[in-house]
Protein backbone atom coordinates (compact mmCIF):
# COMPACT_ATOMS: atom_id res chain seq x y z
CA UNK A 1 0.00 0.00 0.00
CA UNK A 2 1.04 3.50 -0.58
CA UNK A 3 1.19 5.74 1.70
CA UNK A 4 0.53 9.16 -0.90
CA UNK A 5 4.53 9.91 -1.48
CA UNK A 6 5.15 9.43 -4.79
CA UNK A 7 8.23 7.38 -5.54
CA UNK A 8 9.24 6.78 -9.11
CA UNK A 9 6.68 4.68 -10.78
CA UNK A 10 7.46 1.16 -11.46
CA UNK A 11 5.13 1.57 -14.86
CA UNK A 12 4.16 4.69 -16.97
CA UNK A 13 1.90 4.51 -19.54
CA UNK A 14 2.60 7.97 -21.50
CA UNK A 15 -0.66 9.06 -23.92
CA UNK A 16 -0.62 5.70 -25.97
CA UNK A 17 -2.85 4.96 -28.50
CA UNK A 18 -4.38 1.95 -30.60
CA UNK A 19 -6.23 1.44 -33.29
CA UNK A 20 -8.39 -1.37 -34.86
CA UNK A 21 -8.93 -0.41 -38.35
CA UNK A 22 -11.42 2.30 -38.54
CA UNK A 23 -11.75 2.08 -34.40
CA UNK A 24 -9.86 3.75 -31.76
CA UNK A 25 -9.34 1.31 -29.00
CA UNK A 26 -7.42 3.61 -27.38
CA UNK A 27 -6.46 7.61 -27.55
CA UNK A 28 -3.80 9.23 -25.26
CA UNK A 29 -4.62 7.03 -22.56
CA UNK A 30 -1.80 7.67 -19.56
CA UNK A 31 -1.38 5.32 -16.25
CA UNK A 32 1.21 5.52 -13.55
CA UNK A 33 0.97 2.69 -10.90
CA UNK A 34 3.58 3.34 -8.57
CA UNK A 35 5.30 0.36 -6.61
CA UNK A 36 3.28 -1.62 -4.10
CA UNK A 37 0.08 0.04 -5.33
CA UNK A 38 -3.31 -2.17 -6.51
CA UNK A 39 -4.81 -0.12 -9.28
CA UNK A 40 -8.11 -0.83 -10.86
CA UNK A 41 -8.83 -0.23 -14.38
CA UNK A 42 -12.70 -0.09 -14.50
CA UNK A 43 -15.33 1.13 -17.47
CA UNK A 44 -17.84 -0.18 -19.31
CA UNK A 45 -17.50 -3.31 -22.21
CA UNK A 46 -15.71 -2.04 -25.17
CA UNK A 47 -13.81 0.86 -22.94
CA UNK A 48 -10.63 -0.59 -23.71
CA UNK A 49 -9.32 -2.03 -20.69
CA UNK A 50 -7.79 -5.35 -21.78
CA UNK A 51 -6.53 -3.58 -24.97
CA UNK A 52 -4.72 -1.61 -21.85
CA UNK A 53 -3.00 -4.63 -20.21
CA UNK A 54 -2.09 -6.19 -23.39
CA UNK A 55 0.16 -3.24 -24.81
CA UNK A 56 1.35 -3.51 -21.06
CA UNK A 57 2.12 -7.37 -21.50
CA UNK A 58 3.37 -7.01 -24.91
CA UNK A 59 0.63 -8.17 -26.97
CA UNK A 60 -0.70 -5.14 -29.22
CA UNK A 61 1.76 -2.28 -29.69
CA UNK A 62 0.47 1.18 -29.29
CA UNK A 63 0.99 3.24 -32.66
CA UNK A 64 1.57 5.83 -30.48
CA UNK A 65 3.06 6.85 -27.12
CA UNK A 66 5.77 4.86 -24.57
CA UNK A 67 5.40 2.55 -21.69
CA UNK A 68 8.46 2.67 -19.38
CA UNK A 69 8.50 -0.31 -16.61
CA UNK A 70 11.17 0.59 -13.79
CA UNK A 71 12.60 3.18 -15.92
CA UNK A 72 13.24 1.84 -18.77
CA UNK A 73 11.52 2.10 -22.32
CA UNK A 74 9.58 -1.11 -23.31
CA UNK A 75 7.18 -0.11 -25.68
CA UNK A 76 8.16 -2.62 -28.57
CA UNK A 77 8.76 -5.57 -26.32
CA UNK A 78 7.49 -8.75 -26.91
CA UNK A 79 5.19 -11.08 -24.94
CA UNK A 80 8.33 -13.20 -23.25
CA UNK A 81 10.80 -10.39 -22.90
CA UNK A 82 8.16 -8.39 -20.93
CA UNK A 83 7.47 -11.64 -18.90
CA UNK A 84 11.37 -11.58 -18.56
CA UNK A 85 11.42 -8.55 -16.94
CA UNK A 86 9.25 -9.09 -14.10
CA UNK A 87 5.59 -8.71 -15.47
CA UNK A 88 3.32 -11.65 -15.48
CA UNK A 89 -0.21 -11.86 -16.17
CA UNK A 90 -3.61 -13.32 -16.22
CA UNK A 91 -6.54 -13.72 -18.72
CA UNK A 92 -10.15 -12.82 -19.26
CA UNK A 93 -10.90 -16.14 -20.26
CA UNK A 94 -8.71 -18.14 -18.39
CA UNK A 95 -5.53 -19.48 -20.21
CA UNK A 96 -4.59 -22.56 -18.52
CA UNK A 97 -2.55 -25.64 -20.15
CA UNK A 98 -5.69 -27.82 -19.78
CA UNK A 99 -3.82 -30.75 -20.98
CA UNK A 100 -1.44 -30.15 -17.81
CA UNK A 101 -1.90 -30.73 -13.74
CA UNK A 102 -2.13 -27.78 -11.81
CA UNK A 103 1.07 -28.61 -9.97
CA UNK A 104 2.37 -28.55 -13.60
CA UNK A 105 0.52 -25.72 -14.75
CA UNK A 106 2.24 -23.96 -12.03
CA UNK A 107 5.72 -24.92 -12.58
CA UNK A 108 5.69 -23.82 -16.29
CA UNK A 109 5.69 -19.84 -14.32
CA UNK A 110 9.12 -20.69 -13.17
CA UNK A 111 10.50 -21.52 -16.74
CA UNK A 112 11.95 -18.06 -16.78
CA UNK A 113 14.01 -18.93 -13.57
CA UNK A 114 15.46 -22.04 -14.51
CA UNK A 115 19.33 -22.26 -15.84
CA UNK A 116 21.19 -24.98 -16.70
CA UNK A 117 22.53 -27.93 -18.99
CA UNK A 118 19.34 -29.56 -20.76
CA UNK A 119 21.39 -32.99 -20.64
CA UNK A 120 21.61 -32.34 -16.51
CA UNK A 121 18.00 -32.12 -16.53
CA UNK A 122 17.34 -35.29 -18.77
CA UNK A 123 19.70 -37.37 -17.24
CA UNK A 124 17.70 -35.77 -13.48
CA UNK A 125 21.34 -35.44 -11.72
CA UNK A 126 23.47 -33.18 -9.92
CA UNK A 127 22.25 -29.17 -10.04
CA UNK A 128 19.45 -29.91 -12.16
CA UNK A 129 17.46 -31.94 -9.76
CA UNK A 130 18.17 -29.54 -7.08
CA UNK A 131 16.98 -26.80 -8.53
CA UNK A 132 14.12 -28.39 -9.76
CA UNK A 133 13.42 -29.45 -6.17
CA UNK A 134 14.00 -25.70 -4.91
CA UNK A 135 11.38 -24.45 -7.94
CA UNK A 136 9.10 -27.24 -6.50
CA UNK A 137 9.51 -25.70 -3.28
CA UNK A 138 8.85 -22.41 -4.49
CA UNK A 139 5.62 -23.96 -6.43
CA UNK A 140 4.38 -25.69 -3.35
CA UNK A 141 4.08 -22.63 -1.10
CA UNK A 142 2.28 -20.78 -3.61
CA UNK A 143 -0.16 -24.01 -3.68
CA UNK A 144 -0.66 -23.47 0.06
CA UNK A 145 -0.93 -19.95 -0.04
CA UNK A 146 -4.04 -19.94 -2.58
CA UNK A 147 -5.40 -23.13 -1.04
CA UNK A 148 -5.44 -25.44 -3.76
CA UNK A 149 -3.50 -27.82 -2.46
CA UNK A 150 -6.24 -30.50 -2.72
CA UNK A 151 -6.35 -30.22 -6.67
CA UNK A 152 -2.56 -30.30 -7.21
CA UNK A 153 -2.84 -33.43 -9.52
CA UNK A 154 -6.25 -32.48 -11.16
CA UNK A 155 -5.37 -31.49 -14.73
CA UNK A 156 -6.46 -27.99 -15.46
CA UNK A 157 -9.07 -28.70 -17.63
CA UNK A 158 -11.04 -30.40 -15.83
CA UNK A 159 -11.85 -27.81 -13.24
CA UNK A 160 -14.22 -25.62 -12.56
CA UNK A 161 -14.17 -21.89 -13.86
CA UNK A 162 -13.31 -20.39 -10.12
CA UNK A 163 -10.65 -22.80 -9.50
CA UNK A 164 -9.17 -22.19 -12.72
CA UNK A 165 -8.84 -18.74 -11.96
CA UNK A 166 -7.16 -19.21 -8.84
CA UNK A 167 -4.93 -21.86 -10.60
CA UNK A 168 -3.64 -19.08 -13.31
CA UNK A 169 -3.28 -16.06 -10.48
CA UNK A 170 -1.01 -19.51 -9.09
CA UNK A 171 1.08 -19.52 -12.16
CA UNK A 172 1.18 -15.98 -12.57
CA UNK A 173 2.77 -16.07 -8.90
CA UNK A 174 4.85 -18.53 -9.76
CA UNK A 175 7.24 -16.46 -11.84
CA UNK A 176 7.38 -14.03 -9.16
CA UNK A 177 6.23 -11.03 -10.78
CA UNK A 178 7.24 -7.45 -9.85
CA UNK A 179 3.84 -6.01 -11.63
CA UNK A 180 1.10 -8.60 -11.78
CA UNK A 181 -1.57 -7.63 -14.27
CA UNK A 182 -5.20 -9.65 -13.49
CA UNK A 183 -8.02 -9.27 -16.18
CA UNK A 184 -10.86 -9.95 -14.73
CA UNK A 185 -10.12 -12.22 -12.27
CA UNK A 186 -13.50 -12.48 -10.97
CA UNK A 187 -15.99 -12.54 -13.38
CA UNK A 188 -18.07 -15.58 -13.47
CA UNK A 189 -17.18 -16.33 -9.81
CA UNK A 190 -19.98 -16.46 -7.44
CA UNK A 191 -19.80 -14.35 -3.92
CA UNK A 192 -17.92 -16.77 -2.29
CA UNK A 193 -15.20 -17.24 -4.37
CA UNK A 194 -14.89 -13.47 -5.33
CA UNK A 195 -14.36 -12.98 -1.57
CA UNK A 196 -11.86 -15.44 -1.60
CA UNK A 197 -9.82 -13.96 -4.72
CA UNK A 198 -10.29 -10.40 -2.87
CA UNK A 199 -8.13 -11.85 -0.20
CA UNK A 200 -5.84 -13.45 -2.29
CA UNK A 201 -5.05 -10.54 -4.38
CA UNK A 202 -4.59 -8.19 -1.20
CA UNK A 203 -2.63 -11.33 0.47
CA UNK A 204 -0.32 -11.18 -2.42
CA UNK A 205 -0.15 -7.22 -2.11
CA UNK A 206 0.82 -7.25 1.10
CA UNK A 207 2.96 -10.09 1.90
CA UNK A 208 4.77 -10.43 -1.51
CA UNK A 209 4.69 -6.71 -1.63
CA UNK A 210 4.08 -7.49 -5.55
CA UNK A 211 2.54 -3.89 -7.25
CA UNK A 212 -1.04 -4.87 -9.13
CA UNK A 213 -3.29 -3.65 -11.66
CA UNK A 214 -6.23 -5.69 -12.42
CA UNK A 215 -9.91 -5.01 -14.59
CA UNK A 216 -12.51 -5.65 -12.93
CA UNK A 217 -16.50 -4.82 -13.19
CA UNK A 218 -17.87 -5.69 -9.74
CA UNK A 219 -17.67 -1.98 -7.98
CA UNK A 220 -17.82 -3.01 -4.87
CA UNK A 221 -14.70 -5.38 -5.01
CA UNK A 222 -12.97 -2.24 -6.87
CA UNK A 223 -13.69 0.09 -4.31
CA UNK A 224 -12.48 -2.32 -1.68
CA UNK A 225 -9.29 -3.36 -2.80
CA UNK A 226 -8.17 -0.68 -4.41
CA UNK A 227 -5.53 2.30 -3.85
CA UNK A 228 -6.24 3.87 -6.87
CA UNK A 229 -8.88 3.95 -9.61
CA UNK A 230 -8.50 4.55 -13.20
CA UNK A 231 -12.12 4.84 -15.43
CA UNK A 232 -11.44 4.30 -19.34
CA UNK A 233 -14.71 4.77 -21.44
CA UNK A 234 -14.38 5.06 -25.39
CA UNK A 235 -10.55 4.12 -25.34
CA UNK A 236 -10.14 7.65 -23.28
CA UNK A 237 -9.45 7.94 -19.29
CA UNK A 238 -11.98 9.84 -17.90
CA UNK A 239 -10.94 9.73 -14.24
CA UNK A 240 -8.22 8.73 -12.25
CA UNK A 241 -7.99 8.55 -8.35
CA UNK A 242 -8.40 7.20 -5.33
CA UNK A 243 -12.34 5.17 -5.48
CA UNK A 244 -14.11 7.66 -3.29
CA UNK A 245 -13.20 10.46 -5.70
CA UNK A 246 -13.81 8.51 -8.56
CA UNK A 247 -17.66 7.28 -7.23
CA UNK A 248 -18.33 11.05 -6.85
CA UNK A 249 -16.67 11.89 -10.04
CA UNK A 250 -20.00 13.02 -12.72
CA UNK A 251 -18.01 11.39 -15.99
CA UNK A 252 -17.81 8.46 -13.99
CA UNK A 253 -21.38 8.18 -13.34
CA UNK A 254 -22.54 9.39 -16.67
CA UNK A 255 -20.16 6.63 -18.40
CA UNK A 256 -21.82 3.89 -16.21
CA UNK A 257 -25.37 4.88 -15.85
CA UNK A 258 -25.35 5.33 -20.49
CA UNK A 259 -25.64 8.81 -20.75
CA UNK A 260 -25.51 9.61 -24.50
CA UNK A 261 -21.87 11.04 -25.73
CA UNK A 262 -22.31 14.73 -27.10
CA UNK B 1 -17.57 -72.84 -45.23
CA UNK B 2 -14.55 -73.11 -47.53
CA UNK B 3 -14.06 -68.94 -47.42
CA UNK B 4 -14.60 -68.87 -43.39
CA UNK B 5 -12.48 -71.50 -43.16
CA UNK B 6 -10.20 -69.51 -45.54
CA UNK B 7 -10.51 -66.54 -43.42
CA UNK B 8 -10.35 -67.20 -40.27
CA UNK B 9 -8.76 -70.74 -39.56
CA UNK B 10 -6.30 -71.03 -42.02
CA UNK B 11 -3.98 -68.43 -41.83
CA UNK B 12 -3.79 -69.37 -38.16
CA UNK B 13 -3.08 -72.68 -38.81
CA UNK B 14 -0.47 -71.15 -41.44
CA UNK B 15 1.02 -69.13 -38.82
CA UNK B 16 1.41 -72.12 -36.37
CA UNK B 17 2.72 -74.64 -38.40
CA UNK B 18 5.58 -72.37 -39.11
CA UNK B 19 6.60 -70.21 -36.57
CA UNK B 20 9.94 -69.35 -37.86
CA UNK B 21 8.40 -67.91 -41.13
CA UNK B 22 5.83 -65.94 -38.95
CA UNK B 23 8.36 -64.49 -37.05
CA UNK B 24 9.87 -63.34 -39.65
CA UNK B 25 6.83 -61.36 -41.01
CA UNK B 26 6.16 -59.98 -37.79
CA UNK B 27 9.75 -58.43 -37.48
CA UNK B 28 9.48 -57.05 -40.84
CA UNK B 29 6.22 -55.47 -40.01
CA UNK B 30 7.80 -54.33 -36.96
CA UNK B 31 10.55 -52.78 -39.14
CA UNK B 32 8.32 -51.29 -41.68
CA UNK B 33 5.87 -49.73 -38.80
CA UNK B 34 8.79 -47.69 -36.88
CA UNK B 35 9.81 -46.00 -40.25
CA UNK B 36 6.00 -44.80 -40.41
CA UNK B 37 6.06 -43.90 -36.97
CA UNK B 38 9.57 -41.84 -37.21
CA UNK B 39 7.85 -39.88 -39.95
CA UNK B 40 4.56 -39.49 -37.76
CA UNK B 41 6.24 -38.52 -35.03
CA UNK B 42 7.63 -35.73 -37.16
CA UNK B 43 3.96 -34.50 -37.71
CA UNK B 44 3.32 -35.28 -34.25
CA UNK B 45 5.70 -32.72 -32.93
CA UNK B 46 4.57 -29.77 -35.10
CA UNK B 47 1.56 -30.35 -34.94
CA UNK B 48 1.67 -30.16 -31.31
CA UNK B 49 3.86 -27.37 -31.08
CA UNK B 50 2.22 -25.29 -33.69
CA UNK B 51 -1.08 -26.46 -34.61
CA UNK B 52 0.45 -26.94 -38.14
CA UNK B 53 -0.11 -29.90 -40.48
CA UNK B 54 3.15 -30.35 -42.12
CA UNK B 55 2.12 -31.55 -45.44
CA UNK B 56 6.22 -31.76 -46.11
CA UNK B 57 7.53 -34.03 -43.44
CA UNK B 58 7.41 -36.88 -45.84
CA UNK B 59 9.78 -34.56 -48.40
CA UNK B 60 11.53 -33.59 -45.66
CA UNK B 61 12.67 -36.97 -45.00
CA UNK B 62 13.57 -37.30 -49.06
CA UNK B 63 15.50 -33.92 -48.70
CA UNK B 64 17.17 -35.26 -45.50
CA UNK B 65 18.22 -38.79 -47.30
CA UNK B 66 19.33 -37.13 -50.73
CA UNK B 67 21.30 -34.52 -49.02
CA UNK B 68 22.98 -37.16 -46.63
CA UNK B 69 23.91 -39.20 -50.15
CA UNK B 70 25.23 -36.07 -51.94
CA UNK B 71 27.40 -34.67 -49.13
CA UNK B 72 28.71 -38.65 -48.92
CA UNK B 73 29.10 -38.84 -52.54
CA UNK B 74 31.13 -36.24 -52.83
CA UNK B 75 33.58 -38.54 -50.52
CA UNK B 76 32.50 -37.52 -46.71
CA UNK B 77 32.62 -40.09 -44.33
CA UNK B 78 29.33 -41.08 -42.86
CA UNK B 79 29.92 -39.36 -39.52
CA UNK B 80 31.24 -36.21 -40.69
CA UNK B 81 28.47 -36.23 -43.45
CA UNK B 82 25.70 -37.07 -40.64
CA UNK B 83 26.87 -34.18 -38.76
CA UNK B 84 26.30 -31.89 -41.66
CA UNK B 85 22.73 -33.24 -42.68
CA UNK B 86 22.18 -32.34 -39.33
CA UNK B 87 23.47 -29.05 -39.43
CA UNK B 88 21.24 -28.58 -42.80
CA UNK B 89 18.21 -29.68 -41.33
CA UNK B 90 19.11 -27.61 -38.37
CA UNK B 91 19.51 -24.36 -40.75
CA UNK B 92 16.05 -25.44 -43.09
CA UNK B 93 13.98 -25.01 -39.38
CA UNK B 94 15.37 -21.57 -38.91
CA UNK B 95 14.56 -20.80 -42.15
CA UNK B 96 11.27 -22.29 -42.20
CA UNK B 97 10.36 -20.36 -39.55
CA UNK B 98 11.36 -17.09 -40.37
CA UNK B 99 10.47 -17.15 -44.07
CA UNK B 100 7.25 -19.19 -43.37
CA UNK B 101 5.62 -19.57 -40.20
CA UNK B 102 6.52 -15.83 -38.67
CA UNK B 103 4.82 -13.81 -41.77
CA UNK B 104 1.89 -16.22 -41.29
CA UNK B 105 1.71 -15.98 -37.76
CA UNK B 106 -2.10 -15.70 -36.31
CA UNK B 107 -3.70 -16.86 -39.85
CA UNK B 108 -5.78 -19.79 -40.20
CA UNK B 109 -4.60 -23.34 -39.69
CA UNK B 110 -5.69 -23.55 -43.94
CA UNK B 111 -3.19 -21.13 -45.06
CA UNK B 112 -0.24 -22.54 -42.87
CA UNK B 113 -0.87 -25.98 -44.25
CA UNK B 114 -1.48 -24.43 -48.00
CA UNK B 115 1.73 -23.08 -46.69
CA UNK B 116 3.39 -26.24 -46.13
CA UNK B 117 2.27 -27.76 -49.14
CA UNK B 118 4.11 -24.78 -51.13
CA UNK B 119 6.98 -25.80 -48.85
CA UNK B 120 6.64 -29.50 -49.73
CA UNK B 121 6.90 -28.56 -53.27
CA UNK B 122 9.73 -26.35 -52.69
CA UNK B 123 11.82 -28.70 -51.17
CA UNK B 124 11.50 -31.54 -53.17
CA UNK B 125 12.84 -29.15 -56.23
CA UNK B 126 15.50 -27.93 -54.28
CA UNK B 127 16.92 -31.08 -52.94
CA UNK B 128 16.55 -32.50 -56.94
CA UNK B 129 18.45 -29.28 -58.14
CA UNK B 130 21.44 -29.56 -55.80
CA UNK B 131 21.67 -33.45 -55.34
CA UNK B 132 19.95 -34.71 -58.51
CA UNK B 133 16.86 -36.33 -59.15
CA UNK B 134 18.40 -39.87 -59.77
CA UNK B 135 17.93 -43.14 -57.22
CA UNK B 136 20.84 -43.42 -55.14
CA UNK B 137 22.67 -45.97 -53.26
CA UNK B 138 22.78 -44.86 -49.12
CA UNK B 139 25.42 -47.13 -47.70
CA UNK B 140 25.88 -46.34 -44.27
CA UNK B 141 28.17 -49.24 -43.72
CA UNK B 142 25.75 -52.00 -42.22
CA UNK B 143 24.89 -54.70 -44.79
CA UNK B 144 22.01 -55.65 -46.20
CA UNK B 145 22.55 -59.24 -44.44
CA UNK B 146 20.91 -61.82 -42.59
CA UNK B 147 21.68 -63.84 -39.90
CA UNK B 148 19.83 -66.76 -37.99
CA UNK B 149 18.77 -66.56 -34.68
CA UNK B 150 16.44 -69.88 -33.66
CA UNK B 151 15.72 -70.20 -36.60
CA UNK B 152 14.61 -67.34 -37.44
CA UNK B 153 16.01 -65.21 -40.32
CA UNK B 154 16.95 -61.56 -38.64
CA UNK B 155 18.82 -58.74 -41.60
CA UNK B 156 21.30 -56.79 -40.26
CA UNK B 157 20.38 -53.50 -41.52
CA UNK B 158 16.57 -53.61 -40.33
CA UNK B 159 17.36 -54.72 -36.88
CA UNK B 160 20.52 -52.20 -36.51
CA UNK B 161 17.51 -49.03 -38.02
CA UNK B 162 14.97 -50.64 -35.22
CA UNK B 163 17.23 -50.22 -32.33
CA UNK B 164 18.31 -46.54 -33.80
CA UNK B 165 14.23 -45.88 -33.62
CA UNK B 166 13.85 -46.76 -30.62
CA UNK B 167 16.58 -45.39 -28.99
CA UNK B 168 15.80 -41.67 -31.16
CA UNK B 169 12.16 -42.00 -29.62
CA UNK B 170 14.14 -42.39 -26.00
CA UNK B 171 16.11 -39.60 -25.99
CA UNK B 172 13.27 -37.70 -27.41
CA UNK B 173 10.66 -38.88 -24.51
CA UNK B 174 13.18 -37.86 -21.87
CA UNK B 175 14.13 -34.74 -23.61
CA UNK B 176 10.31 -33.90 -23.54
CA UNK B 177 9.17 -35.17 -20.51
CA UNK B 178 11.95 -33.87 -18.21
CA UNK B 179 13.93 -30.45 -20.05
CA UNK B 180 12.29 -27.18 -19.66
CA UNK B 181 12.46 -26.95 -23.24
CA UNK B 182 9.84 -30.07 -22.76
CA UNK B 183 7.49 -28.22 -20.24
CA UNK B 184 7.84 -25.61 -22.32
CA UNK B 185 6.80 -27.30 -25.54
CA UNK B 186 4.21 -28.89 -24.01
CA UNK B 187 3.15 -25.61 -22.87
CA UNK B 188 3.07 -23.77 -26.55
CA UNK B 189 0.71 -26.53 -27.64
CA UNK B 190 -1.39 -25.97 -25.23
CA UNK B 191 -2.26 -22.31 -25.19
CA UNK B 192 0.09 -19.99 -27.62
CA UNK B 193 -0.94 -16.94 -25.36
CA UNK B 194 -0.59 -18.33 -21.87
CA UNK B 195 2.52 -19.59 -22.77
CA UNK B 196 3.92 -15.97 -24.44
CA UNK B 197 2.86 -14.63 -21.14
CA UNK B 198 5.07 -16.88 -19.07
CA UNK B 199 7.60 -16.18 -21.21
CA UNK B 200 7.93 -18.49 -23.58
CA UNK B 201 9.53 -17.72 -27.09
CA UNK B 202 7.31 -19.10 -30.02
CA UNK B 203 9.75 -18.39 -32.43
CA UNK B 204 12.10 -20.55 -30.53
CA UNK B 205 9.67 -22.75 -29.62
CA UNK B 206 9.40 -23.46 -33.56
CA UNK B 207 12.42 -23.71 -34.45
CA UNK B 208 13.24 -26.46 -32.06
CA UNK B 209 10.20 -28.58 -33.18
CA UNK B 210 10.92 -28.12 -37.01
CA UNK B 211 14.33 -29.06 -36.23
CA UNK B 212 14.17 -31.95 -33.91
CA UNK B 213 11.53 -32.94 -36.84
CA UNK B 214 14.13 -32.45 -38.87
CA UNK B 215 16.33 -34.79 -37.77
CA UNK B 216 13.66 -37.41 -36.90
CA UNK B 217 13.35 -36.99 -41.08
CA UNK B 218 17.04 -37.78 -41.39
CA UNK B 219 16.74 -40.85 -39.01
CA UNK B 220 13.45 -42.18 -41.46
CA UNK B 221 15.52 -41.10 -44.63
CA UNK B 222 18.77 -42.99 -43.61
CA UNK B 223 16.73 -46.10 -42.89
CA UNK B 224 14.65 -46.26 -45.44
CA UNK B 225 17.04 -44.88 -47.99
CA UNK B 226 19.67 -47.53 -47.08
CA UNK B 227 16.91 -50.28 -47.78
CA UNK B 228 15.10 -49.53 -50.76
CA UNK B 229 17.41 -46.53 -52.48
CA UNK B 230 16.90 -42.88 -52.06
CA UNK B 231 14.57 -41.66 -54.41
CA UNK B 232 11.36 -39.19 -55.26
CA UNK B 233 9.25 -42.19 -53.80
CA UNK B 234 10.64 -41.76 -50.37
CA UNK B 235 8.27 -38.78 -49.71
CA UNK B 236 5.48 -40.67 -50.41
CA UNK B 237 6.09 -41.79 -47.22
CA UNK B 238 4.69 -39.11 -45.39
CA UNK B 239 0.85 -40.75 -47.36
CA UNK B 240 1.48 -43.33 -45.05
CA UNK B 241 2.45 -41.15 -42.10
CA UNK B 242 -1.21 -40.05 -42.59
CA UNK B 243 -3.46 -43.48 -40.88
CA UNK B 244 -0.31 -43.78 -38.60
CA UNK B 245 -1.78 -40.31 -37.19
CA UNK B 246 -5.55 -41.07 -37.65
CA UNK B 247 -4.97 -44.30 -35.60
CA UNK B 248 -2.58 -42.78 -32.60
CA UNK B 249 -4.15 -39.44 -32.64
CA UNK B 250 -2.56 -36.01 -33.83
CA UNK B 251 -1.04 -35.10 -30.85
CA UNK B 252 0.33 -37.83 -29.03
CA UNK B 253 3.97 -39.45 -29.24
CA UNK B 254 3.44 -42.60 -27.62
CA UNK B 255 0.36 -42.73 -30.02
CA UNK B 256 2.04 -42.43 -33.76
CA UNK B 257 4.69 -44.75 -31.88
CA UNK B 258 2.21 -47.21 -31.61
CA UNK B 259 -0.24 -46.62 -34.39
CA UNK B 260 2.87 -46.86 -36.38
CA UNK B 261 3.57 -50.14 -35.11
CA UNK B 262 -0.14 -51.46 -35.85
CA UNK B 263 -0.04 -50.61 -39.36
CA UNK B 264 3.52 -52.19 -40.31
CA UNK B 265 2.50 -55.31 -38.46
CA UNK B 266 -1.04 -55.38 -39.69
CA UNK B 267 0.41 -54.84 -43.27
CA UNK B 268 2.38 -57.12 -43.83
CA UNK B 269 0.37 -60.00 -41.99
CA UNK B 270 -2.03 -58.93 -44.12
CA UNK B 271 -0.65 -59.27 -47.28
CA UNK B 272 0.89 -62.55 -46.67
CA UNK B 273 -1.78 -64.47 -44.41
CA UNK B 274 -4.75 -63.12 -46.35
CA UNK B 275 -3.27 -61.45 -49.28
CA UNK B 276 -3.84 -64.89 -51.88
CA UNK B 277 -7.71 -64.91 -50.96
CA UNK B 278 -8.45 -61.35 -52.72
CA UNK B 279 -5.18 -62.39 -54.96
CA UNK B 280 -2.60 -59.99 -52.95
CA UNK B 281 -1.70 -55.93 -52.63
CA UNK B 282 -3.48 -55.47 -49.23
CA UNK B 283 -0.01 -54.28 -48.59
CA UNK B 284 -1.36 -50.95 -50.32
CA UNK B 285 -4.74 -50.46 -48.85
CA UNK B 286 -4.97 -52.25 -45.95
CA UNK B 287 -3.58 -48.84 -43.78
CA UNK B 288 -5.81 -46.89 -45.15
CA UNK B 289 -9.38 -49.07 -44.66
CA UNK B 290 -7.95 -49.31 -40.74
CA UNK B 291 -8.11 -45.68 -40.46
CA UNK B 292 -11.52 -45.31 -42.39
CA UNK B 293 -12.79 -47.84 -39.23
CA UNK B 294 -10.74 -45.60 -37.04
CA UNK B 295 -12.60 -42.32 -38.15
CA UNK B 296 -16.06 -44.18 -37.50
CA UNK B 297 -15.52 -45.59 -34.46
CA UNK B 298 -12.87 -43.50 -32.86
CA UNK B 299 -12.02 -40.19 -34.52
CA UNK B 300 -9.66 -39.26 -31.98
CA UNK B 301 -7.16 -42.27 -32.50
CA UNK B 302 -5.70 -44.72 -29.52
CA UNK B 303 -4.54 -41.62 -27.09
CA UNK B 304 -5.99 -38.27 -28.70
CA UNK B 305 -7.90 -36.38 -26.67
CA UNK B 306 -11.73 -37.15 -26.83
CA UNK B 307 -13.41 -34.15 -28.38
CA UNK B 308 -15.37 -32.58 -25.87
CA UNK B 309 -16.58 -28.82 -25.84
CA UNK B 310 -17.66 -27.39 -22.82
CA UNK B 311 -20.42 -25.07 -24.00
Amino acid sequence: MTDGTPAAPLLEVCEISVRFGALMALSRVSLEVQPGEVVAIIGPNGAGKTTLINCISGFYHPFEGRIRFAGRDRTHLSPPDVAELGIARTFQNVALFKGMSVLDNIMTGRLLKMRGSFVLEALYVGPAKRQEMEHRAFVERIIDFLEIQAIRKTSAGRLPYGLQKRVELARALAAEPKLLLLDEPMAGMNVEEKEDMCRFILDVNQEFGTTIALIEHDMGVVMDISDRVAVLDYGIKIADGKPDEVRQNPAVIDAYLGVTHS
Amino acid sequence: MSLLYAVFVAPFVDMATAPAFFVEVLLGGVFAGLMYSLVALGFVLIFKASGVFNFAQGVMVLFAALTLVGLMERGAPVPVALVLTVAVMVALAFAIERLVLRPLVNQEHIILFMATIGLNFFLEGFGEMLWGANVKRLDIGVPDESFQVAGVLVNKLELSAAITAALLVAVLAVFFQRTRIGRALRAVADDHEAALSIGIPLKTIWVIVWAVAGIVAIAAGVMWGAKSGVQFSLSLLALKALPVLILGGFESVPGAILGGLIIGVGEKLGEVYWGPLVGGAIENWFAYVLALAFLLFRPQGLFGEKIIERV
